[in-house]
């Protein structure tokens, strides 16, 4: 309460010079627009197999991998990439189904965590280092920087582009996936390897902790309001971009990291999506075609079913409604 | 059906199936077949010709070896001995000339998938690319759809269909590449007797209509009694080959489980009744058990 008192607002929140700091975050304005490219379309796969818990434990190994990189006076985008690329093949190699796979990232999550605290607690560089590898900084971004960021992405996207269609097969419906032909046991490991580099790239932004924000946010949100294969990775990508690209606009007027604001705009999408798929689910997703054929059939058949028998009666219900008259 | 002698004792039979034509082409052969894992034995020797039309049941319980005889088949799992024909060629992974339609699982709420998504993966989800949507293919997914009865959900998220409705989808999924063997992992699964019977009913239409050979695994011989050129019985490394009325019979599992069995046969429907340390897991073939419903799917009574 007292400590809230003595906040100096406008130290915070300062908007009077905007115009002229808008030319100073232009690399950090780019960096973020494809970060919320590569996280749209990065989050949808995510989800798609579930994956949410594995980017958490990345992320620290990620971290690790950059405090490590601070400590030895290396650059810290390669200790972020080494630790998150092992951390991906590790749980690529070692869990292919979800209950090992999570029990793996439960024994690896704490113990990069410690390693990386450990090696920020003996680092006696600038403390705005550290913080910054927890939270974001997305200011430093430099042209070199930049230009690694546009590279790595083009190559993830790329890679992802070629095997999107059997990786979303894989994703989603794996053993006929499998039954079809479809390289499920490859599949997994590489993209544990695309999601390394994109854990990698984002940490460096958002910081360790949140790079749930941009990673599993925006289709989490996207796939409440779409189930269309196209739709899902379109939305899920304005979603992130909107709210990388919002964030550091607001972030630029005020001292507070971006990562607050990135990870409001993306919680308040998930909320408003959310808000507009049970508002929709209430009336039915989709508005089914009436059964042409036959009706009654239908009603028969499918009434030991509890899901359908409800939207079977709803059917009945208007019949009924209207016979008395 | 025909009746034939009782099988040989030895675990070696490969009854010849009825109606066979010489001039037809089998769509499964398997000579001499055998798979191990480590050292168990889960089937050896077996010789096994479905020609097409025809539809094999694969009965035995749970760990017999009948999914990995599907798995066999669709070239994921490799023969440790013998060797074995599909759809006129060598066993191979990816054969569109080989459908399959998994147990029902159920997907997730939110899965990014529709009704008319789930059937165009079995048209070419396997292969590399993004896969922009086209007329044609939109054309061909309408065709799977209507063929299954499922043209009124077609854009409906698969999450918030029914089980009955997905499995509709699975069979839709498995036709899309007009294949010429058909194998089925126990697809009645958790499905309630009006949908066992609208599946059952749905792959013996694509038999009948386009030849379709079916090799149909599963724990219920009495949904697809009416319909079933021959029976595999598997169980602890052996099993029995030829016509229902070969197969299901008291002498002939009850040497088969080296346990006293009793097949009933009352009009179309087959009960078998055994000690209940035979029926240790969660394996029935008829609706005769009631110790081991433990994870209660539905009891096939009419």
């Amino acid at each position: 309460m007292s400590a809230l008192a003595q906040v100096n607002w406008h130290d915070i929140v300062n908007f009077s010079d905007y115009g002229e700091l808008l030319p100073l975050v232009r690399n950090s304005l780019i960096a973020g627009a494809v970060l919320g490219v590569l996280g749209g379309v990065v989050s949808v796969v995510v989800m798609a197999r579930d994956l949410p818990f594995a980017v958490h434990g990345i992320s620290e190994l990620s971290f690790a991998g950059g405090a490590a990189a601070l400590l030895i006076g290396t650059s810290l985008m390669t200790g972020a990439f080494v630790g998150s690329l092992l951390a991906a093949l590790l749980l690529g190699l070692l869990g292919f189904r979800a209950r090992d796979r999570n029990s793996a990232i439960g024994v690896i999550m704490p113990f990069g965590l410690g390693l990386g605290i450990l090696f920020l607690a003996l680092y006696k560089g600038r403390s705005a280092n550290k913080f910054g590898l927890l939270t974001g900084q997305i200011v430093a971004v430099d042209s070199a920087r930049l230009t690694s960021l546009v590279i790595t992405t083009v190559i993830v996207l790329s890679v992802l582009a070629v095997i999107w269609r059997p990786l979303m097969f894989a994703s989603v419906d794996p053993d006929v996936a499998t039954a079809r032909g479809v390289p499920t046991v490859i599949l997994g490991p590489v993209f544990m390897v695309l999601l390394g580099c994109a854990v990698a790239l984002s940490v460096q932004v958002v910081g360790a902790l949140l790079v749930l924000a941009l990673l599993c946010v925006p289709a989490a949100a996207a796939m409440k309001v779409s189930a269309s294969p196209l739709w899902v990775p379109v939305l899920s990508t304005v979603f992130a971009l909107v709210a990388m690209v919002g964030g550091i606009f607001v972030a630029v007027g005020t001292s507070i990291p971006i990562s607050p604001y990135v990870t409001t705009f993306a919680f308040l999408i998930y909320v408003g999506c959310r808000l507009i798929g049970r508002a929709r689910g209430r009336r039915g997703w989709v508005q089914r075609q009436q059964p042409v054929v036959s009706q009654s059939v239908a009603t028969s058949a499918v009434q030991p079913d509890g899901q359908v028998s409800r939207r079977t009666t709803r059917l009945d219900g208007a019949r009924v409604g209207e016979e008395p008259r | 059906m025909t009746q034939f002698a009782p099988p040989p004792t030895t675990p070696a039979s490969a009854g010849p199936a009825p109606h066979q034509r010489e001039s037809r082409q089998p769509a499964v052969q398997l000579r001499g077949a055998e798979l191990v894992y480590g050292d168990r034995v889960l089937w050896s020797g077996l010789n096994l010709n479905v020609e097409a039309g025809q539809l094999l049941a694969v009965l035995g319980p749970n760990g017999s070896g009948k999914t990995s005889l599907l798995n066999a088949l669709l070239g994921l799992t490799p023969l440790t001995a013998g060797s074995g024909i599909v759809a006129g060629g060598s066993i191979r992974r990816g054969n569109p000339q080989v459908g399959y339609i998994p147990q029902h699982r159920g997907f997730d709420s939110d899965v990014p998938l529709r009704a008319r998504d789930l059937v165009g993966l079995g048209i070419d989800g396997h292969r590399w690319g993004i896969g922009w949507p086209g007329r044609a293919r939109r054309a061909r997914v309408d065709e799977l759809l209507a063929d299954v009865e499922a043209t009124a959900y077609a854009d409906v998220p698969v999450g918030q269909l029914s089980g009955g409705e997905q499995q509709r989808l699975r069979v839709a999924q498995a036709l899309a590449t007009n294949p010429s063997l058909l194998l089925c992992d126990e697809p009645l699964l958790s499905l309630d007797l009006n949908h066992q019977q609208m599946v059952v009913d749905m792959i013996d239409r694509r038999r009948r209509e386009h030849d379709t050979a079916v090799l149909f695994v599963t724990h219920e011989i009495n949904p697809v009694l009416p319909i079933v050129d021959l029976v595999l019985y598997i169980s602890n490394g052996a099993f029995r080959l030829g016509t229902p009325d070969d197969v299901l019979r008291s002498d002939v599992l009850s040497q088969l489980y080296a346990a006293d069995i009793e097949v009933i046969r009352r009009d179309d429907r087959i009960v078998v009744l055994g000690a209940s340390s035979v029926f240790t897991d969660h394996h029935h073939i008829g609706d005769g058990h009631t110790d081991h419903h433990r994870t209660g799917h539905h009891r096939t009574r009419r």
